[in-house]
């Protein structure tokens, strides 16, 4: 069976539909999928529900959806870097679902394991809770969230084999995993395809069971916080944010 | 470094606050002061940070011409790693937090109440941008403990005797540390831990509208 797919229309070829459910990785614009989010807006699909831990930028990621009004409902825990979003939101025209943000990846998680529902405390005695079953297990409340099955899920790789097994680069492997899992259809865009048998097969961090078409192009990766420090100071003390001792 | 003012800066709040750490462990830092701490860990003290994006292991920001789009905390920022670093997934991110394997989370509040409820995501009427992974942290992690400001601009105690603002945890705060000092959750209560720099207990008792047991 072949996998690999000249771009990303033809890897979304047959699959889009209005109304449809979609599963995004990244975390910010770390990891995104972005040469199939840039299909999507060229398809012109609407109404769509995607999960996703966040919507993107202005103008960039999920972003382009919002600005040609295709997205209906978004599932995600952080949505504070969109003015649009935002715009979209407070006017009524875009419907949002606030996931704590283990519980959106355990949702997904969950979806693709054949799990339909966990009991987990995130979120007990917060508006997250409302109108959710309430379990006492050991003398401690939990409440019931749903696992997440979507249509298709849109995920973006480091490498990957013609087989579909997957291995993803430093932080940029976040919610690719758990999305991935939860489509029913997966389509993963990479920045390399490389011959089966060229990946160690200790070192796959998603096998290509999960994985059913791909595609291989080149990404613009844009920095949403570029933070750095001077040579100067290599010896001085710990950056103000992520230094240890 | 002292200002006028009584009691401790952001600064001092934060170097405050990383002697809650202990060799060996594993910790997540939220955004704000809690960032801070990390330029004030003990000598001797090894403590792993956590991003809860996918990470065990941060290190300090890169130097120019370094930064690597795929290696991000969760504030998003461009970061290092370091020898022992680990990657991982969201899923095994939160498991990790879930489960209690992460020691201590400190973080930022808006408020908090006597019984260990912690508000800080959300104000209404305000523009929402999303709980992240904080209900996650405040559920899972074995010990939390909160950096903040004692009073709002306004000179209004933010340690309170029940939140007013929508939760992101209930009965999940252990220790606070603000400018003011340390109070401990205790049943009943906050008990005074210690008095920050030039505060008196009247003074601290002035700024809590939370009850205070001895």
């Amino acid at each position: 069976m072949k996998k690999v797919y000249d771009d990303a229309d033809a890897a979304l070829d047959g699959l889009l539909r209005d109304g449809m459910s979609i599963a995004a990785g990244g975390f910010g614009l770390c990891g995104i999928p972005e040469l199939l989010i840039a299909s999507i807006h060229r398809s012109g699909v609407r109404d769509l529900t995607i999960a996703s831990n966040n919507c993107g930028v202005d103008g960039f990621g999920l972003g382009i959806l919002l600005d040609s009004k295709q997205i209906r409902k978004m599932q995600s825990s952080y949505v504070g870097e969109n003015a649009e979003f935002m715009r979209q939101f407070l006017s009524g025209e875009l419907e949002l679902e606030f996931n704590p943000q283990g519980t959106l990846a355990e949702r997904m998680r969950a979806g693709g394991a054949g799990i339909p529902g966990f009991y987990t405390k995130t979120g007990v005695g917060t508006v997250i809770a409302d109108g959710k079953e309430v379990k006492t297990f050991d003398g401690e409340d939990y409440i019931l969230e749903r696992g997440i099955v979507t249509d298709l899920a849109i995920v973006k790789a480091w490498k990957a084999d013609e087989t579909g097994n997957l291995v993803f680069r430093k932080t940029a492997r976040n919610f690719n995993v758990p999305a991935a899992t939860c489509g029913r259809v997966c389509v993963v865009e990479v920045e390399e395809i490389v011959p089966a048998g060229s990946l160690d097969p200790d070192g796959i961090h998603l096998p290509g069971i999960y994985v059913h078409r791909i595609i291989q192009g080149r990404h613009e990766k844009r920095i949403e916080q570029r933070t750095v420090r001077k040579r100067a100071d290599q010896n001085t003390a710990p950056a103000a944010q992520g230094e240890e001792a | 470094m002292a200002t006028d003012a009584k009691g401790w800066d952001r600064n001092q709040m934060a170097a405050r606050a990383a002697q809650e750490l202990e060799d060996g462990m594993y910790v997540n830092l939220g955004i704000g002061i809690p960032t801070l701490v990390s330029n004030y860990i003990p000598e001797g003290v090894q403590v792993t940070l956590q991003s809860e994006n996918g990470m065990l292991g941060m290190g300090p920001f890169p130097y120019e011409g370094e930064e690597d789009p795929d290696l991000i905390n969760a504030g998003k920022q461009t970061i290092t790693e370091l020898p022992h670093s680990a990657y991982f997934d969201s899923a095994q991110s939160f498991a990790m937090i879930r489960g209690g394997k992460i020691a201590m989370a400190i973080l930022g509040a808006m408020e908090v109440a006597e019984n260990g409820d912690l508000a800080n995501w959300m104000i209404p009427g305000k523009l929402v941008k999303g709980m992240g992974g904080a209900m996650d942290l405040v559920a899972g992690v074995r010990r939390v403990v909160v950096v903040m400001d004692h009073t709002n601009k306004a000179g209004e105690s933010k340690v309170l005797r029940e939140c007013t603002l929508p939760l992101t945890g209930k009965g999940v705060v252990d220790r606070i540390i603000s400018n003011l000092g340390v109070l401990d959750v205790v049943p009943g209560g906050l008990k005074i831990v210690q008095l920050a720099d030039g505060v008196t207990e009247a003074d601290l008792r002035a700024a809590t509208e939370a009850t205070i047991v001895d």
